[in-house]
């Protein structure tokens, strides 16, 4: 009996989507070395980083195939597992699932200049590397919200939402983490950083807060002014919604940051190309491009004011195990639906 | 046929001993350092694994019957102590029941329990070498009963680091003092052997034929002892080189007069007419022959003489029996038949240390002088006098002209006009005995006549 729900509630966060393959297929190149990438990051946003990787390397015919991250995880498991041929390259928005597949000895290592320099939080073992800078912000609709009412900072949103109930009621928005990797994630990391998620959880649900699955549902709300405020939204996806009425709020108390995670599976076949590719993402040229793609936030230069001890890294290190770790997801989605309701939970 | 090396110098050898010394000490204190450095690392890294396992155990709930683990984050942040290490973590209930760990499908092998405490152990973790702990913590709780385990293992990269790091930084030092020990060593060689370099550089620039001593000044005592062996050997080379010189010398010296002689005498007995005459010339011929064989004889034992004194080994002799032996050798018969020989010796051995045959020579040849210039009738005798042993011979004339005396000593007389006349070298095979056994010659005119003696110092009495 206990075993049979622990083994459920395994399958739920390990393989949660078997079956699911890629959402999309796109190819770049036409050369004659077939080159895989397997990708969390929409491809529209990609597109020119990928364009200028595949002029620069004309041998190769690159497919991306743009993947769910879960399913992405659960492929790039059985291929480590079963040796079947993975991917070239993987780079995943899921970083502590990327960080259990390198635990797991399924990459394998690459060190060169470029490489180096990354800072501890954004490399692990030589073996997976942060390639963007994507703040998880608090978004609200400008024309909505006047500037006295916008949250700086989470204290400010948990004020607000005692202060106003009324308003709020049904109108703010948060990542359904049971449905979705990344707002699992950010919804572990804020655990960890501060008592205040306990009460944020409580707030949002005295105001029945919305969980949905999805960045371009919540943001679409926000513009169409269905929500006020979403929290905890990947700031990447604001910057690509090209949502004039939204603004963006990096918290004044802290603001997560996450890196995406780039890895070269273990018996990739074309290794060299993968690692080229690696360089080619940290290299100024395409960091630039990634500015311009909303995937490198360059928070400095947002005015926000945000000290750099507010900047909380999601570091690629074994800790981030803890995030996949069955018990602890258990813990945390019971918190979760407990605090939310039915409306929660798948 | 492997090339005969050249030998190895001093100072090659001695640095090359040092080397291997230090060489092998640094290789023990390098395995010691290893094994210190592992040691210090595995207690280190095993101490964070024993504190993430407890907090892991700690961590674990019974909720409505179910253990879970609320993971805590701090035993993780300790675990990424080694930053690059993967991790591993595992936690069963009774019977192996699987509660959470890093990956149900790829458990590690765990040995039996052992005696309760902490089980530390190693195995491969996804095909690289890891090392585990276990601990088990047992729950009695109303709804859960039983024992609840830990497995918390890690890879070795932090432990390898942590290892030669441990290991660098004991042997650097230690390699810094080597060098400066064997610079050290290389200095206080150098030191030492400069003494032997000098030697070795003066016997090597020194011409064949010199051989005066060379300079033992300001070196260790054990060259000293070696020098002076060398140096000593040496003059005894320069003194037989310098003898035989003057033998050579002597010899053609002396005998070219007499052999002209007797080639004229030879001559005048041949061109004699008369019997009588020639007879006369060839008598005068015999006696010239004669004295010719007694001056090759001095000659002889001058040179036996100086070659002994330099190379026969001391002896304690009884004076007594030198002058014994001489009188019953008839030699001095042949000299002056009938001549009237007396012997003067006391009841008490008169000892010298000395070579008896040089002593019999210089004996010998005082006695011949006395009997062929002296006046008889002659003694010879022995005594002992304070510190000092003589051997004498006495006759009862005056004694030689004083010039004879002055030259005494000197190798030959040349200008002495008695060509055949062997006093001169008689007296100078007396003087170099005298000089080799570290006496002098007395001549002395007493009452009852001249006196000429040898004068050695005496031995001590042996019991």
């Amino acid at each position: 009996m206990m075993r049979a729900w622990q083994m459920l509630l395994l399958i739920a966060a390990l393989l949660p989507v078997p079956a699911a393959a890629q959402e999309a297929a796109v190819r770049y190149g036409s050369g004659p070395v077939p080159f895989l990438i397997r990708s969390t990051t929409d491809n529209s946003v990609i597109q020119p980083v990928m364009e200028r990787f595949a002029e620069l390397n004309p041998d190769l015919t690159i497919t991306y195939e743009q993947w769910g991250s879960n399913a992405l995880f659960a492929r790039s498991r059985a291929d480590c597992r079963d040796g079947s041929p993975p991917a070239d390259a993987v780079l995943s928005s899921a970083v502590q699932q990327m960080v259990w597949l390198v635990n797991a000895a399924c990459a394998q290592p690459h060190r060169s200049p470029a490489t180096v320099v990354l800072p501890p939080s954004r490399r692990w073992r030589d073996e997976l590397w942060g390639i963007t800078t994507e703040p998880a912000v608090i978004v609200y609709n400008k024309r909505l919200l006047d500037g006295a009412d916008v949250p700086r900072s989470r204290f400010a949103l948990l004020d607000a939402l005692r202060a106003k109930p009324g308003l709020y009621r049904g109108r703010i928005a948060t990542y359904d983490i049971a449905a979705s990797g990344l707002g699992y994630l950010f919804a572990y990391s804020d655990s960890l950083e501060a008592t205040t998620f306990g009460a944020l959880m409580e707030g949002f649900a005295r105001v029945d807060a919305v969980a949905t699955c999805c960045s371009a549902e919540i943001i679409a709300g926000v513009a169409e002014g269905r929500f006020l405020i979403a929290y905890n939204v990947l700031g990447s996806y604001v910057a690509n919604a090209s949502a004039p009425e939204v603004g963006t709020i990096l918290p004044e108390d802290y603001t997560l940051v996450l890196s995406r995670a780039f890895m070269i599976p273990k018996h990739a076949a074309q290794r060299g190309a993968s690692a080229e590719l690696l360089d080619f993402l940290l290299s100024a040229e395409a960091q630039e491009m990634l500015v311009k793609a909303g995937l490198v936030a360059v928070i400095e230069e947002t005015g926000s004011g945000l000290t750099a001890s507010a900047r909380r890294y999601i570091p690629l290190s074994p800790s981030l195990l803890v995030a996949l770790d069955a018990n602890r997801r258990a813990l945390l989605l019971k918190f979760w639906s407990d605090t939310f309701g039915q409306g929660a939970t798948p | 046929m492997a090339e005969p090396r050249p030998p190895l110098t001093l100072a090659a050898r001695v640095l090359g001993a040092v080397l291997l010394i230090l060489l092998l000490g640094g290789v023990l204190v390098s395995g010691s350092a290893w094994l210190n450095g592992q040691q210090a690392a595995r207690q280190a890294y095993d101490r964070i694994l024993l504190g993430a396992a407890r907090d892991i155990a700690e961590s674990v709930r019974v909720q409505e019957g179910v253990p879970a683990a609320d993971l805590p984050v701090s035993a993780f942040q300790l675990l990424a102590q080694a930053p690059d290490d993967r991790i591993y973590y595992a936690v069963h209930g009774p019977g192996q029941a699987f509660i959470t760990g890093v990956d149900p499908e790829s458990e590690v092998q765990v040995p039996p329990p052992g005696s309760g405490g902490p089980d530390y152990f190693e195995a491969p973790l996804n095909g690289e070498p890891a090392r585990f702990v276990r601990i088990t913590r047992r729950f009695a709780e109303r709804s859960f009963s039983g024992p609840v385990e830990v497995v918390v293992g890690q890879t070795l990269r932090a432990r390898k680091a942590m290892t030669s790091d441990l290991m660098l930084d004991a042997l650097l030092p230690m390699a810094v003092a080597g060098l400066a020990l064997m610079a050290m060593a290389w200095l206080v060689i150098r030191t030492a052997l400069r003494p032997l370099e000098d030697i070795t550089d003066d016997l090597a620039r020194r011409d064949p034929y010199d051989l005066t001593p060379i300079a033992t000044g300001r070196l260790p005592r054990e060259l000293q002892v070696v020098l002076g062996a060398m140096n000593r050997f040496m003059g005894r080379l320069d003194t037989q080189v310098e003898a035989m010189r003057n033998l050579i010398s002597d010899t053609a010296h002396q005998l070219r007069t007499p052999v002209a002689a007797m080639r004229v005498q030879a001559e005048t007995a041949v061109a004699e007419p008369g019997e009588a005459a020639r007879r006369r010339a060839l008598e005068r011929l015999l006696a010239r022959t004669r004295s010719l064989g007694r001056l090759l004889d001095q000659l002889l034992s001058r040179a036996l003489v100086a070659h002994r004194t330099d190379s026969a080994p001391r002896r304690p002799v009884d004076l007594r029996e030198v002058a014994l032996e001489i009188m019953e050798r008839d030699d001095h018969a042949l000299l002056a038949p009938g001549s009237d020989l007396r012997l003067e010796i006391g009841e008490d051995p008169v000892m010298v240390l000395a070579d008896a045959f040089s002593l019999g020579e210089a004996a010998g040849n005082l006695l011949g002088n006395a009997l062929r210039h002296g006046t008889p009738p002659v003694a010879i005798g022995a005594e002992q006098r304070g510190r000092e042993a003589i051997l004498w011979v006495r006759d009862a004339g005056p004694g030689p002209a004083p010039a004879v005396t002055e030259q005494l000593g000197s190798r030959f007389n040349r200008s002495a006009g008695t060509q055949e006349n062997s006093t001169g070298i008689g007296l100078s095979i007396v003087a170099s005995v005298a000089a080799a056994f570290g006496g002098r010659v007395e001549m002395a005119n007493e009452d009852s006549g001249f006196r000429a003696a040898l004068v050695l110092p005496a031995a001590e009495e042996k019991p």
